[in-house]
């Protein structure tokens, strides 16, 4: 098996093809690249901390460097580590906003219709943008009224009653914004005969906190998620399910890469949705019954970073193949430019778009229906930067098997 | 052209550099003749530590002495070329800790500091030793860049009125009635015989300087020892790590610039393999072997090169290891020694004592002129030293890597270099963080001739790639200040890519393999560096 060595940088051989991948650099000639900021720069900062530049802060943490690498350098994890142990920059206002998904949504969940309705006025987004400068022309996530965790209370009893079971990680967005996702994950499970069931506590992944750097806040949540998924995983053997392709790379990969936890024995009982919904209708033992009269749809595919990162692309391609009524366009795999919270910092909005550009406009060529994508903040990026409305590949799946 | 002087100096290493700076403080004409570039010899190819003679204290203590003294001069006069990283002399439970105690006695009767720490305060101050250890001593070590030191030695004689030759062979000694008058001489490059007169002739070329003496009749024993030393591809050690038992193989681990230096062995080998030195095999495991001893990440760290230097010993009685020898420094006259006038030769020593080598030849050098001038060079800062750094470093404009790194390496002479445009704070070497401007600077301003002499100015292509990425890079930047064509770049890219390669093949496993392979595609593959494919 292949073991991390603390100095990982050794293995680069400098060939740059992360540079080449790396959207940042491709838009923002101030950000010197992931070879320059990763192993490079690692390399300086082991002789000294002085050698540490701000502009790592440009890094999204994207991690297509991390995919271009033939030397299997973890590059994004080195950038973000180093943003870790040495930035001098102390989070504000803004970042708290923005990375406490939990307590900002809890609040805004109680009160949806006028959080809603107020960050939707201009005037308000130039204050929020003078504020805490979050950049004006970027439209926040819809909250929802009423959080998904409270709808799945009420659904207790229905799924008990399944003898197989799955525990669902539904993630901050789910939870607040877009609950309707988590039901439409709950339909399927359902109609492949398993119910589903929260873990006893769950906290935000925190990938929001890493990146703007509350990693003592992170670190806390991380064990209180990875508590609640060994018993899920280890004492109940019950598969940990999540639909958010971005949660998923955080609870089975940053977890141990930046903040340090081994997490080794609840890593595989870790999967995203589309691959484990597409493994059991491959295995022989699972079929879906869909509806004959559903709309023929096309339906144009979005590869998030994280996913990418993971290497199972593939699985949320096949099972949107799978569905009988959905024609099927693949985009090319491109950074959408948001990045989390990224693209949300006026600082990169202009980054961030200018990343972007090239999906947009192959997103409104592809004269699609729909744009699937897995990850929560690349819908709120496409559906903010093109006219095309984005669904997750498993609420498409629904829509297939509904009535 | 003027080609009469007071002293030529042969050799371009730091004691050749050190007498043409202290001639030139002192006001006597000077000509250094250099037949390659600056520090090709021992000079370059040893750990870049600087001493603070602990290691000599035991079984030499005038070495020592001499050691701590030039140790302190050269904090304050090349402050640029020093980092002061501390070292700590640990004992291993095979040690036993009967020897620290007579270290300790000895290192503070030679006045080096020497303060014994518990194994855990060790371990705090560098947590890449060795966690077996039982003992540790702390003392004044520190590292030096030998390539920068002697830079700055010419720098400051040429601006003082001496010369300097480079690429520049001495063919024989103009000897007339008894006395040498002085040397003929021929530039390589351009293959121009010029004949230089001097009333004295210093001989400071190392191990060469035999062959030299030779030339005037006269003998002196060496001993070629050959010291093979490893390159880590980064810093494993931030303080400088020593074996605290008698001086042996491989004891001593030196933090420079960044990476790390483990080394030495010490064999005796022929003359004739002076100018061309493999590292075996052999050397390769021992060094290895008893380098994880003193921080055991070592046996797994990427290995970016080895070298080997000669130790120019002057044989005092038949030891084969070549190691008990004094690092003394021998002063001949050989007037008097020999009965030839106007010969003097400066060798032993080592390069932590090349001031004070150079003062003593000077010092000589006066006294048969019958010159009366004081030796300046402990007080007089080198071009670039200056006790602070700040002020300048605030002015620059590039990237926080770039700008430190060029005052690491030039100290305030960085200010000169041209970081105005993006087109100058480009980066030609990514791994050493070397602009654009800086390669300027260094081809303007350092005599530089090609690849390999920018790499001894800049640390250009002596990073994690060897050169992989940078080298095409930085041919194109000389040939664009006018130094160089194509024809001459290709060239140049030749001897530069095989000298690079020469000493990543000896260890040549694991990921330099791979670096290897990938410089072998970019410069065979895709450049045809090697015309495999040209047609006449």
């Amino acid at each position: 098996m292949y073991q991390y060595s603390e100095n990982n940088l050794e293995q680069c051989t400098k060939c740059t093809v992360c540079t080449v991948y790396c959207p940042v650099a491709a838009v923002n000639p101030l950000y010197p690249g992931p070879k320059q900021a990763g192993p490079d720069g690692e390399r300086l900062r082991m002789k000294s901390p002085l050698f540490y530049d701000e502009s790592l802060a440009m890094c999204l943490n994207c991690k297509r460097c991390e995919v271009a690498c033939p030397s299997d350098v973890r590059i994004g994890d080195i950038i973000q580590s180093a943003r870790i142990k040495h930035s001098k920059k102390k989070p504000g206002l803004r970042e708290f906003t923005l990375a406490n998904t939990d307590l900002v949504g809890s609040m805004a969940t109680l009160v949806s219709p006028v959080v809603n309705a107020t960050l939707g006025l201009k005037p308000v987004r130039h204050i929020v943008e003078g504020v805490m400068n979050i950049d004006h022309r970027r439209i926040f996530p819809k909250y929802a009224f009423g959080t998904f965790e409270g709808w799945m209370r009420k659904q207790r009893k229905v799924q008990a009653q399944f003898t197989k079971q799955v525990a669902y990680f539904h993630g901050c967005y789910v939870n607040y914004n877009n609950p309707p996702l988590g039901k439409a994950f709950v339909k399927v499970m359902n109609a492949l005969g398993y119910g589903v069931q929260l873990l006893d506590k769950e906290k935000c992944c925190g990938v929001a906190l890493i990146s703007n750097g509350f990693i003592e806040k992170a670190k806390k949540q991380a064990q209180t998620n990875i508590n609640s998924i060994r018993k899920a995983v280890v004492e109940k053997s019950l598969p940990v399910v999540a639909t958010s392709s971005t949660c998923t790379f955080t609870l089975r990969d940053e977890y141990e890469h930046l903040l340090g936890f081994d997490n080794r024995d609840i890593r595989e009982g870790i999967d995203l949705a589309t691959k484990f919904i597409y493994n059991l209708l491959c295995d022989g033992n699972h079929t879906l019954a869909f509806n004959p009269d559903a709309p023929r749809i096309r339906v144009a595919y979005h590869s998030p970073c994280h996913l990418e990162r993971m290497g199972w692309t593939p699985y949320s391609i096949e099972l949107l193949k799978l569905i009988p009524n959905v024609e099927f366009v693949k985009l090319d795999s491109q950074c959408c430019g948001i990045a989390g919270t990224y693209g949300f910092k006026k600082e990169n909005y202009e980054t961030s778009q200018a990343i972007g550009a090239p999906l947009f406009a192959a997103i409104e060529a592809s004269e699609c229906d729909y744009v699937a994508t897995d990850c929560e903040t690349c819908k709120w990026q496409i559906e903010m930067s093109t006219t095309k409305k984005v669904l997750h590949p498993i609420e498409i799946l629904a829509l297939a098997i509904g009535h | 052209m003027n080609r009469e002087y007071d002293v030529i100096i042969i050799g371009g290493g730091a004691t050749g550099a050190g007498v043409a700076r202290d001639c030139a403080l002192r006001g006597i004409k000077a000509l250094l003749i250099e037949r390659h570039d600056i520090a090709t010899g021992a000079t370059g190819r040893n750990h870049g530590l600087l001493h603070s003679g602990a290691r000599y204290a035991v079984n030499d203590r005038e070495s020592a002495e001499e050691c701590i003294r030039e140790n302190m001069i050269l904090r304050r006069i090349a402050s640029h070329c020093v980092e002061e990283t501390g070292g700590i002399f640990i004992s291993l439970p095979e040690d036993g800790l009967d020897f620290q105690k007579k270290f300790i006695e000895s290192c503070l009767a030679a006045g080096i500091s020497a303060e014994a720490i518990d194994p855990k305060e060790a371990l705090l101050l560098e947590p890449s030793v060795n966690p077996a250890l039982i003992g540790a001593v702390k003392v004044p070590d520190g590292s030096v860049d030998p390539f920068r030191l002697t830079a700055a030695n010419i720098m400051d004689a040429r601006l003082h009125g001496a010369k300097v030759l480079t690429y520049t062979r001495v063919d024989e000694l103009i000897i007339e009635n008894g006395r040498v008058v002085g040397v003929k001489a021929t530039n390589t490059i351009t293959g121009e015989k010029s004949e230089y007169r001097a009333q004295i002739t210093v001989n400071a070329c190392g191990i060469w300087g035999r062959d030299l003496a030779a030339k005037a009749g006269v003998t002196i024993n060496m001993l070629p020892a050959k010291g093979a030393l490893l390159v880590f591809g980064h810093r494993v050690n931030n303080v400088v790590i020593n074996r605290c038992r008698k001086p042996a193989d491989a004891d001593i681990l030196v933090p420079g610039d960044n990476i790390t230096v483990i080394g030495t062995t010490s064999s005796k080998v022929p003359f004739d393999q002076c100018d061309d030195m493999y590292v075996t095999p052999e050397e390769v495991e021992l060094l290895l072997r008893e380098g994880s001893m003193l921080a055991p990440a070592l046996r797994y760290t990427r290995v970016l090169r080895a070298y080997a230097g000669v130790r120019p010993l002057v044989a005092s009685d038949d030891d084969p290891s070549g190691r008990s020898v004094s690092r003394g420094i021998v002063v001949l006259d050989h007037a008097t020694r020999d009965g030839v006038e106007g010969f003097v030769t400066i060798t032993g020593g080592k390069l932590m004592t090349y001031r004070l080598m150079a003062e003593w030849t000077v010092d000589l050098i006066c006294k048969k002129l019958g010159i009366d001038k004081r030796c300046t060079t402990a007080e007089t800062l080198l071009p670039g030293s200056l006790s602070s750094l700040e002020d300048c470093k605030r002015t620059a404009v590039s990237s926080v890597g770039a700008k430190s790194s060029a005052f690491y390496r030039h100290g305030s002479k960085a200010e000169n270099i041209d970081s105005s445009t993006a087109a100058k704070r480009a980066l030609v070497c990514e791994c050493e963080q070397v602009s654009v401007g800086e390669v300027e600077y260094a081809v303007n301003e350092l005599n530089v001739n090609n690849l390999i002499d920018l790499r001894r100015r800049t640390h250009m292509g002596m990073g994690t790639c060897q050169g992989s990425l940078c080298a095409s890079r930085a041919a194109a930047v000389m040939a664009g200040t006018g130094k160089s064509c194509s024809a001459k770049a290709k060239a140049d890219l030749q001897s530069f890519i095989t000298e690079r390669w020469k000493g990543m093949s000896s260890v040549a496993w694991g990921d330099t393999l791979r670096e290897g392979e990938l410089l072998s595609w970019i410069y065979d593959g895709v450049c045809d560096l090697s015309n495999k494919n040209q047609k006449e």
